[in-house]
């Protein structure tokens, strides 16, 4: 009786159960995609993106575009790369990779408050209260999620933090967040497969019954998520979650810290067919001694963990088909304040992103020798989004329906960084 | 005396009220905002229809008795109404039951503790997010903050002097410290870093519906207050500072507010500056000055001026706290407030009723900032009396005109379903199984409720603390409600709980038993098609014990029960 998460056969005979569950609310949890759980192949050349956000807002002054010769400068010096671009010396293992992914060195935005900045450097929006925008998590995972009739797992997974939701997409695209250990809280249910099924099978009823009152969208929403939730329980693509299996040196390569495991998890994650990861590492608020803060603490735990990523799914043949961004919600002053810190700053900053084909190894842009503007052209959120969506094949002129029935572009109509291609 | 809670349902099903819930006469009946011997209700009501009338849309039916009465325990006490609370109001002929049921769970003192929980937690979410006070680095002392909050909730103190007494507060955050008071956990850990930006902003914005923290470091295109502005406020700050907490407090120290000289920037007491970078580069000079423009004394001695006692006096003239306090308390109750996001008063972002909010603000402040009458006023309006089902038929196009879940502006001219929020589910839970959980002092309470929410609560990394919360509708959460323990150990049988006694008590009929359960998760009996149900569960499990876990495992799950509707 005691009964734990199905396993092969189990797995088989359950979905056999569920199977007349399916729709809930029109969602499609189809026969065949349970049945080919044993035999997971994953297609070819499919695509997916890792974000690594830096919560705070990070001082890329001192990491990607180093400025000696200013008072500006701050304390770090840079040093020379495999790449052709120079980075900050307290990223030495960074530096080795750096032939594989690429600094946008001139980004310019406009938003400089925490919650305003995260909110546009997830959605290519600016907060509006008529509407909820969906993260560029979910936009992935909504366009890439398609031809996956194998993935049980949810397409869009945030680790140790999270990230914006899925606005106007419904909440079946949003963020699965889990900690970097990977641990899913109540994930066992403790009883038979036929018992589960036949409370499911009633649930159902009553979920139905309530909807068709005709209340609102939220109680539709509810029914899918419902059946994502069950997909999950059932499902041994949980595996991916839990990075102690790993071998040693792995583990160790990437860090024996939360942002270590949460970056091979993220590994693991797209190999298991994820579409769209999120790794969060916060701390990046330096408004005072961010010198000390960044070499001692952020600094090497970054660079640790972001390089053994790369190299990693480089290694395994994963980097053509994965796009890797790197990015907080917004840079940090140029000036140095009185605490020896730096305090908001959106005007000139830079983002890295590389994979899936993006051009590596070049510094796009450049901000003026005091690192206080950006001088010609400049980029933004959404062009980082339009250029992410270029290099995963997802289309341009994707449009979406928002709620309220207005259509809106994909990337909220981004241009492409051509540098980059 | 367990026994005894069951036998009163035969009671319940024999009164007409709820075959089936589809035979109300509901033309017939009285409904909350039909009665509007309040005055201010009466305009709520003028307001909102002239709104609807001008739009063009056609408002919702009235809700059912039922579904009002489980929606006014869940918005004014944080939880459902347990079986027995629900049969007294259903049963009640008397023509002024909407109201009395409100007075009663305002002013009945059974409910004093219940609905000061529930407001204390409400405010100390605002105050200090749902994780102040977790961190065992902390200077914030949650225990002190809800203390704080809950004598003045149970006290019915006036709001202005509630916001007064938090804006001014000095003294320790513990209340085992000699010195306690518990309304410094609000700014303790606000004001040391970056200038106090964090008091600044969030004094501004929680009290007064202004956003400031944008324009900190530049005029905010959007927004009209200038960095000016922020920094005249910022000024105000300037005094205040936390002293111990972090370090100390592993001496069994805990974190002090207190008020010190400030001496300017430019080291002039009498004339205290401050001074900001503007965009340009270029430093410029601060003196307080408050939103609407009225200027202090520069002094920055203690002994000459208290800069916090000064900003609290402004703000207690100011409009701006009545508006904001009541556009909180519309949008908590209305499932939207009249500007969204809730906190943003500021001329950039136009009100849905701009009229009515006036009124009610101005109202408010008439009454003496008496939060009670503010409620009582909102929930027996009509547009809080009507159903949460759309007005326009089944199967037809939504009704586009009023849904701001979609954009639109709120007309309210329907129930807006929402999730409940988390520690509403868990009261409710609590209420629904007479769970074990509920024992024990109000502190040991609060520790259980606390250390169960932090499974959903997530940090966003920034000096400013905010956070998120993964809860409404997240795979998470479906996850706790499948098998979390609180729902295991309500679904069990172990001996003596509550569905133990329901399956073991004799004087009731298996279909009692059914309609208890939906009773008491729902609000309402079981419909033909969903008795049907439980007996092709009876068949499947073939004994009543397992049969009625499932069935109330099903019904806890149920977007009905999980919906405040």
């Amino acid at each position: 009786m005691n009964y734990q998460t199905p396993q092969g056969m189990s797995r088989r005979h359950f979905a056999k159960h569920l199977a007349g569950l399916s729709a809930f609310a029109g969602s499609s949890l189809a026969m065949g995609r349970s049945l080919s759980a044993n035999s997971l192949k994953l297609k070819k050349n499919q695509k997916s993106a890792i974000l690594l956000w830096m919560g705070g807002g990070p001082s890329t002054i001192d990491l990607w575009d180093l400025k000696p010769d200013s008072p500006n400068g701050g304390e770090f010096n840079p040093i020379s790369t495999a790449g052709d671009v120079q980075i900050c010396e307290h990223l030495p293992l960074m530096a080795q990779q750096m032939d594989k992914v690429s600094i946008v060195r001139n980004m310019s935005t406009r938003e400089a408050d925490h919650q305003r900045g995260r909110y546009y450097m997830h959605t290519g929006y600016v907060p509006n209260p008529n509407v909820v925008h969906p993260s560029y998590g979910s936009v992935i995972a909504h366009e890439l999620n398609e031809n996956r009739q194998a993935l049980e797992l949810p397409p869009f997974v945030s680790v140790g933090g999270g990230s914006e939701g899925p606005g106007f997409l419904g909440m079946s695209w949003a963020p699965f967040t889990v900690d970097s250990n990977g641990n899913v809280r109540n994930l066992e249910m403790n009883m038979p497969a036929d018992r589960l099924t036949q409370r499911m099978q009633a649930l159902r009823l009553l979920e139905t019954g309530f909807i068709d009152e005709n209340r609102g969208r939220s109680s539709v929403e509810h029914a899918k998520v419902l059946d994502k939730t069950l997909n999950l329980m059932t499902s041994q693509q949980m595996s991916a979650f839990r990075t102690d299996g790993e071998p040693e040196e792995v583990r160790e390569r990437y860090g024996a810290n939360n942002f270590g495991r949460s970056c091979l998890m993220a590994r693991r994650l797209v190999e298991a067919g994820v579409p769209f990861v999120e790794v969060n590492l916060g701390g990046w608020d330096n408004h005072q001694g961010i010198f000390n803060t960044l070499k001692d603490q952020r600094l090497p735990m970054l660079d640790q963990g972001m390089s053994a990523l790369i190299a990693d799914l480089h290694e395994r043949g994963m980097w053509e088909d994965t796009a890797l961004i790197w990015m907080g919600e917004f840079g940090r002053t140029p000036r140095i304040n009185g605490n020896a810190g730096r305090d908001h700053w959106a005007r000139s900053w830079s983002v890295v992103v590389g994979g899936a084909g993006m051009k590596p190894g070049i510094a796009v842009g450049e901000t003026d020798p005091d690192g206080m503007s950006v001088v010609g052209n400049a980029y933004t959120s959404e062009d980082v989004m339009a250029s992410i969506c270029k290099a995963l094949g997802i289309s341009l002129e994707t449009n979406f329906t928002s709620t309220s029935g207005r259509p809106m572009r994909i990337a909220n109509s981004g241009k492409i960084i051509s540098e980059l291609f | 005396m367990l026994m005894n809670q069951f036998p009163k349902l035969t009671l319940l099903l024999l009164t007409p009220f709820l075959i089936g819930g589809e035979l109300f006469a509901q033309e017939s009946r009285d409904w909350p905002g039909a009665s509007d011997r309040l005055s201010q209700v009466a305009e709520i009501n003028r307001q909102i229809e002239q709104y609807w009338n001008d739009y063009g849309v056609n408002p919702a039916s009235p809700a059912e008795d039922a579904e009002w009465c489980r929606r006014v325990h869940l918005d004014l006490i944080g939880r459902i109404p347990t079986v027995e609370e629900l049969e007294s109001f259903l049963s009640s002929e008397a023509k002024d039951k909407y109201s009395n049921l409100v007075n009663q769970l305002l002013d009945d003192d059974a409910y004093t503790e219940e609905f000061s929980r529930n407001w204390t937690t409400i405010w100390t979410n605002l105050l200090i997010g749902r994780t102040g006070g977790n961190a065992n680095n902390s200077m914030i002392d949650r225990a002190g903050m809800q203390k704080f909050l809950r004598d003045s909730f149970a006290r019915n103190k006036p709001y202005d002097r509630m916001v007064y007494e938090l804006v001014t507060a000095t003294g320790n955050v513990s209340p085992d410290a000699e010195n306690f008071n518990g309304a410094v956990n609000f700014l303790i850990d606000k004001v040391n870093a970056d200038n106090a930006a964090q008091a600044t902003a969030a004094t501004s914005r929680l009290f007064l519906g202004l956003q400031v923290q944008c324009t900190q470091c530049h005029n905010h295109p959007f927004n009209k207050w200038e960095q000016q502005k922020y920094w005249e406020m910022n000024a105000f700050f300037r005094q205040v500072r936390a002293r111990g907490g972090r370090r100390a407090q592993m001496n069994g120290q805990t974190a002090e507010l207190v008020d010190v000289d400030f001496m300017g920037e430019s080291n002039d007491v009498q004339e205290a500056d401050l001074y900001y970078d503007q965009r340009n580069g270029e430093l410029k000079i601060a003196f307080p000055v408050f939103v609407d423009g009225t200027s202090i004394a520069k002094h920055g001695a203690v002994s000459e001026v208290v800069r916090r006692q000064e900003l609290a006096n402004l703000m207690m003239d100011s409009p701006y706290l009545e508006k904001a306090l009541v556009n909180r308390v519309w949008g908590h109750f209305m499932g939207y407030g009249f500007t969204k996001p809730v906190d943003d008063l500021g001329p950039h972002n136009k009100a849905s009723h701009p009229e009515l909010l006036d009124y009610l603000a101005s109202e408010f402040r008439k009454n003496d900032f008496d939060i009670r009458d503010l409620i009582r006023w909102v929930v027996l309006s009509r547009p809080y009396g009507l159903s949460s089902k759309m007005a326009s038929a089944k199967g037809k196009e939504v009704d586009l005109v009023d849904d701001p879940q979609a954009g639109t502006m709120p007309l309210f001219s329907r129930f807006y379903l929402r999730q409940m929020r988390a520690e509403e589910l868990y009261e409710s839970l609590l209420v629904a199984t007479r769970a074990e959980a509920s024992m024990g002092s109000y502190e040991q309470q609060e520790q259980r409720k606390n250390r169960w929410l932090q499974q959903f609560a997530q940090a966003f990394g920034t000096d400013e603390g905010d956070e998120t919360t993964n809860f409404a509708g997240t795979i998470p959460q479906v996850l706790m409600m499948f098998n979390g323990e609180l729902i295991r150990q309500a679904t069990g049988s172990a001996n003596g709980n509550f569905l133990d006694r329901l399956v073991a008590d004799s004087s009731l009929s298996n279909k009692e038993k059914i309609n208890y359960l939906f009773m008491a998760g729902l609000g309402r009996k079981a419909k033909p098609n969903e008795v049907k149900m439980a007996s092709q569960l009876y068949t499947a499990r073939g004994n009543p014990r397992e049969t009625f876990q499932d069935l109330w495992w099903v019904i806890l799950n149920s977007n009905e029960f999980i919906f405040n509707h």
